[in-house]
């Protein structure tokens, strides 16, 4: 659906039926006909229609801040950057679930970008197009498949998978590095960066797939004319042309990735702590409200969650802001031209 | 560029032929192995008992889940009446009434906005304002939570598929002298409707899926559907409980669970699909 929002926003031009819809308002002094009560009515219902999703993000928001506002009041800004994690010492800080947020993010984005793009290229590019149908029905239906069976997969088969066969090997290889070291456990966030890139990979590729599908032919054969190779006209033609819409997909994934709760929970160990290695259990935000939030008895308990929540909200809303501002500077950029 | 010789370039290209299509190739390996998994372990949990009776107690074989698949399709059906008619409606503003006045473009970006929340913060939402107050856990705060979690959704499709209603329609309507609700109703509406049929099956189909927003408001039951005031069942929470168990029983009970509600949102996103498709050969 996503895709339809971002093409349709595109085609930003005025419509002809402008001017007699502009009779809707009612202070305009073009307008000629009196409105007939059904039509004031009709307006004045799905007004209040629309406004009740402000009216719902102002409540929720509210509604956050207050449950929180205990924890906000006895740690303040220390509560991004203390590590505890105590209900019994009432002592509460938010840095290794962000952490865990953030590492499992970044490992999902880093798999998922350059793989999503290829998938893309080579439907677009390269495939036939009965195999490119095909393939991209697949990929897209993999969209819909809810999060929470990612988990039992993760959990059940591709956590002992990793540990036999993955993790063996890569700490035989590269444990010199810090990141691989420690026990193949299977579970913990390298297997759950993992999962996060099978879940967004979709995403990200039938966005792109939708923008390199844009790019003029004329432009793609003007190049080939001059003796390009398929990868030169993608390299010189087609990502340049197309780069807008690669980072508006790169941001749909960002915000699915920061706020997945379920196939993280069911992978990642489930543990405050931070630390280096990939192969050690951590917890996100969000799987540390899964497994808490039921739990949470003392008061301060439960606002220390809800900030923890607020905090996942303001790193969400503020990926979402700016990729709605990089889209609407992307319409600017396509209507001037 | 120009400095390699012929062959070095089509040697790389070849290379990124080969890694591109790698990819896809690995992409559709996952789907593949998620969705063989799922039915593999699943299908042997799908019996008669699995359909008609409720759970038996911690560690006694047999039973079923029954209560939960109603209780989902329960909160599902509530969650739809809640949230489509301000959807459609809130999208009908959008795409017809506001367009581009300051408040439009207010609710458009926020509506992005509220897609994009991660559903476990609807859940804390949830919990707070209703949990809280009503001193429990329970089925009406499931629902509002999938509500909240599907108004946004419906209220977009909304707007992208009547914008896709051709302004000649509306014009040739408005000429004939219909008033504009009228011409909402009966021709936008109606030329739009299997646009808006498409929204409404991918808007459902997400949110019966959804497990997070239920762990804090639905909570889950091992009984019976007795009110919407106590705790539901539901799958998506049991799938998440049984699995976490050590009840070999209840972890198959979970792939069975898992395979019915992925059937039933894969069923639901081809449908949608395929009404789309033959809106688009209509056209």
């Amino acid at each position: 659906m996503a895709l339809t929002a971002l093409t349709s926003k595109w085609s930003g031009s005025v419509p002809a039926v402008w001017a007699v819809w502009d009779v809707w308002d009612e202070n305009s002094p073009d307008r000629i006909i009196k409105p007939v009560a059904g039509d004031r009515v009709f307006r004045w219902i799905t007004t209040v229609c629309a406004a009740a999703i402000p009216v719902l993000m102002a409540g929720l928001v509210c509604v956050m801040v207050f449950n929180s506002h205990l924890a906000l009041k006895k740690f303040g800004l220390g509560f991004l950057t203390s590590t505890a994690w105590n209900p019994i010492t009432q002592e509460y800080g938010a840095l290794s679930s962000i952490f865990g947020t953030g590492v499992s993010t970044l490992i999902a984005m880093l798999i998922a970008m350059p793989m999503g793009l290829a998938v893309a290229l080579f439907l677009v590019e390269w495939a036939p197009p009965k195999l490119e149908a095909f393939f991209g029905t697949a990929i897209e239906l993999l969209a819909a498949v809810p999060s929470i069976i990612y988990g039992m997969w993760g959990l059940f088969v591709f956590a002992p998978f990793m540990a036999d066969h993955v993790q063996p090997l890569l700490g035989r290889y590269l444990g010199f590095l810090p990141l691989f070291k420690g026990p193949p456990m299977g579970i913990g966030m390298l297997t759950t960066g993992i999962i996060l890139a099978l879940m967004i990979l979709p995403f990200i590729s039938s966005v792109s797939r939708d923008v390199f599908k844009m790019v003029p032919s004329v432009l793609k054969e003007s190049a080939y004319g001059l003796g390009a190779t398929n990868w030169e006209v993608t390299k010189g033609v087609i990502l340049p042309y197309a780069l807008h819409g690669i980072i508006g997909a790169g941001f749909l994934g960002l915000g699915r990735a920061l706020g997945e709760t379920m196939a993280v929970t069911f992978v990642i160990g489930n543990s405050h702590r931070l630390s280096a290695s990939l192969f050690e259990t951590g917890n996100s935000i969000a799987s540390t409200l899964a497994n808490e939030f039921t739990e949470a008895s003392e008061p301060l308990y439960l606002h220390a969650l809800v900030a923890l929540g607020l905090v996942l909200f303001l790193i969400t809303v503020t990926s979402q802001i700016a990729a709605q501002l990089w889209l609407r500077h992307i319409i600017k950029k396509a209507g001037g031209k | 560029m120009q400095s390699c010789s012929l062959k070095t370039r089509k040697a790389i290209d070849q290379s990124v032929r080969v890694i591109a299509s790698l990819s896809a190739v690995i992409g559709l390996f996952a789907i593949v192995w998620i969705l063989l998994t799922v039915t593999g372990r699943g299908i042997g949990a799908l019996n008669l008992k699995f359909f008609t009776e409720v759970p038996t107690p911690p560690g006694i074989p047999g039973g079923g889940l029954i209560n939960a698949i109603v209780g989902t399709v329960i909160m599902t059906i509530i969650a739809a009446v809640f949230s489509l008619p301000i959807g459609l409606l809130a999208g009908t503003y959008l795409a017809e009434i506001g367009k581009e006045t300051r408040f439009a473009e207010v609710v458009r970006f926020v509506t992005n906005i509220l897609i994009g929340v991660p559903s476990i913060i609807v859940g804390i939402f949830i919990y707070a304002l209703l949990v809280v107050p009503m001193r429990g856990f329970s089925g009406y705060a499931g629902a509002v939570a999938l509500a909240v979690i599907m108004l946004p959704i419906v209220v977009r499709t909304t707007e992208d598929m009547l914008n896709l209603v051709p302004d000649s329609l509306r014009e040739s309507a408005l000429a004939l002298g219909a008033s504009r609700w009228q011409v909402t109703l009966n021709v936008v509406f109606r030329s739009a409707k299997r646009g808006l049929l498409t929204g409404v099956l991918l808007a459902v189909a997400r949110v019966s899926g959804e497990t997070a927003p239920l762990l804090f408001t639905a909570l889950n039951s091992a009984y019976w559907f007795s009110s919407l005031k106590e705790p539901l069942a539901n799958l998506t929470v049991t799938i998440f409980n049984y699995a976490m168990s050590p009840y070999q029983d209840w972890q198959q009970k979970a792939w069975g669970a898992s395979l019915l509600i992925t059937v039933g949102v894969l069923f639901l996103t081809i449908t949608a699909r395929l009404i789309m498709k033959r809106q688009g050969k209509q056209l």
